[in-house]
């Protein structure tokens, strides 16, 4: 058989590394993991991408910083002993052996499926500051933690307003939050713990707000059954809230809002590996399909088309917040790191390094039937603050809640609002089942340098609401890579190898598809592989 | 009167059920997803194919559609090619040739006027050619106008329906045998991408066509500049009028289709080769953070050729591959596939070269021969 020399057929990358086991995420359960695996005689590295660089955090990735942090951060030597200060088991991690990366970003993961046959194995993109690089793996724990849930409110879109997450990094692990003064919006488990870091920083809290209800806080003034009706300044100077029907319209100066009415599983490299997801509202959204040892099922790598010998998937597994938060363990990080633990054994006895019979365990945290059901407070607050029409929901792309409705064209393209008059998720409905992918093709919600991070939950539950359905029958939006914005200097720079060089085409390079029509298709087949490098000449 | 059931809700089927409304003639088109939601809508958006019969009718087309549709397609004229090195302009001016001798025009480009039209570029390019034809276009948003066209003007699309077969009396197709049942039918088009071979065969017909994934990258936005439909270096692609660079090249990856689905296309490590390209076309804005890649899955024909023909055996079949490059010709491929359906040629376009029948004498093996077949790594000698 021929080959097709265009074609991905034998082109290796640099490969720089074979881990036996990769861990994503260094988190009370990545680190746990981590260290678990490397005491079983697992050879490990461990990837955080913290400190992430302070323009990443300008844009709100991975967490909502919303512009509170201070210049600190840009720093990133002074940013990486922050960090192993903050999570002094990093420390028993290095002792162990255990290959950590700091500032390093887990950006991608390639595995073999139906439309990749090509690779040596499972291989993972990583990428620091500067460049970008693979290491291929046998298994990986995914930790990747939790993110912010972006909940839209008059205001949500000025400097100042962050999230859960986005405060607590900001508290403590870079220490360097510029703010003095917060309301705290959620009164959970979430805004719970807010309050708590709060606290322990010496930041002062004005108040705790919720649409709903408030969990026992003392000494903190408590705002139940109260919305966001607004925020003043340029940046957040105060709040305004007020009942659901106006009444007792309040205004409570602040520095910052911090966004705590929940937070998010982190499943895109779930994603990216083929693995099943489910959504459960119990457990904060989409969470990975898991067995009872933690195990994620990987459809990608048995889908259709990939079968018999040469193929092989890697072992994963999901540990802490990414596999389903909880309040217990938003409570007590403890539970993760037994999670990682847990996940450790199930990796090295697939591996075959500790006996069968050692006790690995369900995966979960806490029990589901314990846990309230998450979604409807997402609903609760989406309803509490869907009376303004030109709410923004996609902040990057400037995407109303109308413009969603309305399934309407971004505002840089003039078009016929005549046409459109008629049409929006209901008319969409009809035609068939709504899908948010297809509504941010449409409307660009989800598409900005966020990466969605901000308004995937909401789109959903605002698709759900208007069809009246359940929110986890709107179907996920897919995540791809780069998982983390990535400049194009730092994926260029890696070294390409000749073949991949020699054979580059811009389209498969079928030498007939170039030729004018009336011209006779030239015998033999041949390719056109004359775009070399412009710049090495 | 006459019924059309177009198989496959891409651009092609499409827009052919488009054309076929401004006729009059009745069209079901049958998407097993969503519209727009395979190669169709996952591709460049260029429209500059100068080798096409279609292509000048396509120029012609294309200034027209936001008006003909009525919803916009962020349609832009003209591109700008750029050569970073001499080897590379001269492989560019190859192609500007043929569009010449139709009676197109190109302007060559120094450095310094290259650059004024593409600030991103450096010092160092060699130079460039404007187009004064081509241009590039929003391939999803075109996609969702293609199809509230068809319905403002009283066509059907059915989406969430896959064909699965034929039924057949008198040397004629009958009925397209659907998952939600049979839908009768004076004529059929076939145009299903990368599943047309499937299909055809259910028909005892082979549409030789091999299918593959293909990827690009996208940045985030940045300023405008003069002419979006910039590319060059071994990369096709635009900046898209939001200001993203979105851009795709190098190698695909031959797949199977064993069954009706489209598997999802990831992507692979191209997707960083395709980065690096990008980088080296447009250093200046070296700090452009990708945010996105996607793949899409295309179909080629041995020759690279499409496949617009309207057979004789069944007579009421109509077979449409555009081999993988036809999102841009989609207005023209339309009208075409649209003519061959009533009245059994194309009468703006010479089709000749884009017969079934040139594949008659085709090996049965045709794709391992050329090595359009997946690839497997072969894995460590141990493994
Ligand atoms: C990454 C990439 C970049 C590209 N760049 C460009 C470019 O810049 N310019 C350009 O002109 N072209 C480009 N192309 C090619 C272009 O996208 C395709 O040639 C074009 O979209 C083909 O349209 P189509 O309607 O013929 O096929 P498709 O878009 O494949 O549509 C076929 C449809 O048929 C449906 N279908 C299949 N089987 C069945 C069934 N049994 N029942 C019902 N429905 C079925 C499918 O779901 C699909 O929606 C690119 C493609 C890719 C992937």
């Amino acid at each position: 058989m021929a080959l097709d020399p265009t074609s991905i057929a034998g082109k290796e990358y640099a490969w720089e590394a074979h881990v036996p086991l990769v861990v994503v995420g260094a988190g009370p359960a990545g680190i746990a993991a981590a260290l678990e695996a490397a005491g079983l005689g697992m050879q490990v590295m461990l990837v955080d991408e913290h400190p992430v660089a302070s323009a990443l955090m300008g844009i709100d990735v991975p967490w909502m910083f919303g512009e509170r942090m201070g210049a600190a951060v840009q720093n990133q030597g002074r940013m990486i002993e922050r960090v192993v200060a903050a999570r002094p088991e990093l420390q028993a991690a290095f002792e162990a052996g255990v290959d950590v990366r700091l500032g390093v970003y887990a950006w991608s993961a390639f595995v073999e499926g139906p439309t990749s046959r090509a690779l040596p194995g499972p291989v993972l993109g990583l990428a620091d500051e500067t460049r970008a690089w693979f290491v291929r793996f046998d298994r990986m724990i995914v930790a990747a933690g939790g993110r912010d849930l972006g909940l839209a409110f008059p205001g949500w879109d000025r400097p100042g307003v962050m999230g859960a997450r986005g405060f607590a990094a900001a508290v403590g692990l870079y220490g360097a939050f510029s703010g003095r003064r917060i309301v705290v919006l959620g009164g959970g488990a979430a805004g719970a713990e807010v309050v708590r870091a709060a606290r322990a920083a010496g930041v002062e809290v004005a108040g705790i707000v919720d649409v709903g209800v408030v969990e026992g806080m003392a000494d903190v003034p408590v705002y139940a059954g109260y919305r966001v009706s607004g925020v003043e300044g340029a940046e957040v100077e105060a709040v305004r809230i007020a009942r659901g029907d106006g009444s007792g319209a309040l205004r409570i100066a602040c520095d910052t809002v911090v966004l705590a009415v929940d937070v998010v599983p982190v499943v895109e490299m779930f994603d990216l590996l083929g693995c099943a997801l489910r959504f459960d509202g119990t457990r904060g959204g989409w969470v990975p399909v898991l067995d009872r040892e933690g195990r994620c099922s990987q459809a990608g790598v048995s889908g259709p088309g990939v079968s018999g010998p040469g193929v092989s998937g890697p072992g994963v597994y999901a540990a802490g917040d990414c596999a389903g938060v909880s309040d217990a363990a938003l409570a007590d990080p403890g539970l993760a790191a037994a999670a990682g633990r847990k996940a450790a054994r199930a990796a090295a006895r697939d591996a075959g390094l500790v006996a069968p019979e050692v006790e690995v365990g369900p995966a979960e945290m806490a029990p589901a039937a314990m846990e309230p059901d998450r979604d409807l407070w997402r609903r609760a607050w989406l309803g509490a603050h869907m009376g303004a029409p030109d709410l923004p929901i996609c902040r990057c792309e400037e995407v109303s809640l109308a413009d969603i409705a309305g399934v309407r064209p971004p505002r840089y393209l003039d078009y016929d609002a005549a046409k459109f008059a008629d049409r929006d998720v209901r008319t969409l409905a009809a035609e068939g089942p709504l899908n948010q992918d297809q509504i941010k093709r449409l409307t660009r919600a989800g598409m900005g340098a966020c990466q969605g991070r901000r308004c995937r939950e909401q789109v959903q539950a605002i698709l759900a609401m208007s069809g009246n359905q359940a929110t986890g029958s709107v179907p996920m939006p897919s995540h791809r890579a780069p998982l983390r914005p990535l400049p194009l200097s730092v994926l260029a720079a890696f070294e390409e190898s000749d073949a991949v060089k020699d054979n580059w085409t811009a389209w498969f390079g079928i030498a007939a598809q170039w030729t004018p029509h009336w011209e006779k298709v030239p015998d033999g087949l041949r390719y056109e592989t004359r775009w070399k490098p412009g710049v090495e000449e | 009167m006459t019924h059309v059931v177009i198989i496959g809700g891409g651009a092609t089927g499409l827009s052919a059920a488009f054309w076929l409304r401004r006729e009059g003639v009745a069209v079901t088109v049958v998407e097993k997803g969503i519209v727009g939601w395979e190669a169709s809508g996952r591709n460049g958006g260029g429209a500059t194919h100068a080798v096409s019969p279609l292509f000048a009718e396509e120029q012609r087309l294309w200034p027209l559609m936001d008006e003909l549709l009525g919803y916009p397609t962020e349609y832009q004229r003209q591109r700008v090619r750029i050569g970073l090195s001499r080897a590379q302009l001269d492989l560019i001016l190859e192609g500007v040739a043929i569009a010449r001798r139709q009676g197109f025009i190109a302007h060559e480009l120094d450095n310094r006027a290259l650059r004024e039209l593409v600030p991103f570029v450096s010092e160092r390019a060699a130079g460039g050619v404007l187009l004064e034809y081509g241009g590039h276009a929003n391939p999803q948003r075109t996609l969702q106008a293609y199809a509230w066209a068809v319905q403002d003007s009283g066509g059907v699309i059915q989406q969430h329906t896959a064909v699965g077969g034929f039924e057949t009396a008198g040397g004629r197709i009958t009925a397209v045998r659907t998952d939600q049942g049979l839908i009768g039918c004076d004529v059929v088009v076939l145009a299903a991408g990368p599943h047309t071979a499937q299909l055809a065969a259910k028909l005892g017909i082979r549409v030789p066509v091999a299918a593959a994934r293909a990827e690009m990258v996208v940045t985030e936005p940045l300023a405008l500049i003069r002419f979006g439909g910039a590319d060059g270096n071994g990369v096709y692609g635009r900046q898209t009028l939001r200001g993203n660079l979105a851009y795709g090249g190098g190698a695909h990856e031959w797949i199977d289709l064993p069954d009706a689905t489209t598997p999802r296309p990831v992507n692979s490590p191209v997707m960083q080769s395709v980065a690096k390209r990008v980088h080296e076309l447009f250093p200046r804005v070296a700090h452009a953070r990708v945010i996105r890649s996607w793949a899409g899955v295309v179909e080629n024909t041995p020759d690279g050729r499409p496949i617009l023909d309207r057979l004789s055996g069944p007579d009421n079949l109509v077979v449409a591959s555009m081999s993988s490059v036809g999102f841009g010709l989609s207005p023209a491929s339309g009208r075409a596939v649209a003519q061959l359906a009533t009245i059994g040629r194309c009468d703006f376009a010479d089709l000749s070269q884009l017969r079934l029948s040139r594949f008659d004498g085709l090996a049965a093996d045709w794709q391992h021969q050329m090595g359009w077949v997946p690839w497997v790594h072969p894995k460590e000698a141990a493994a």
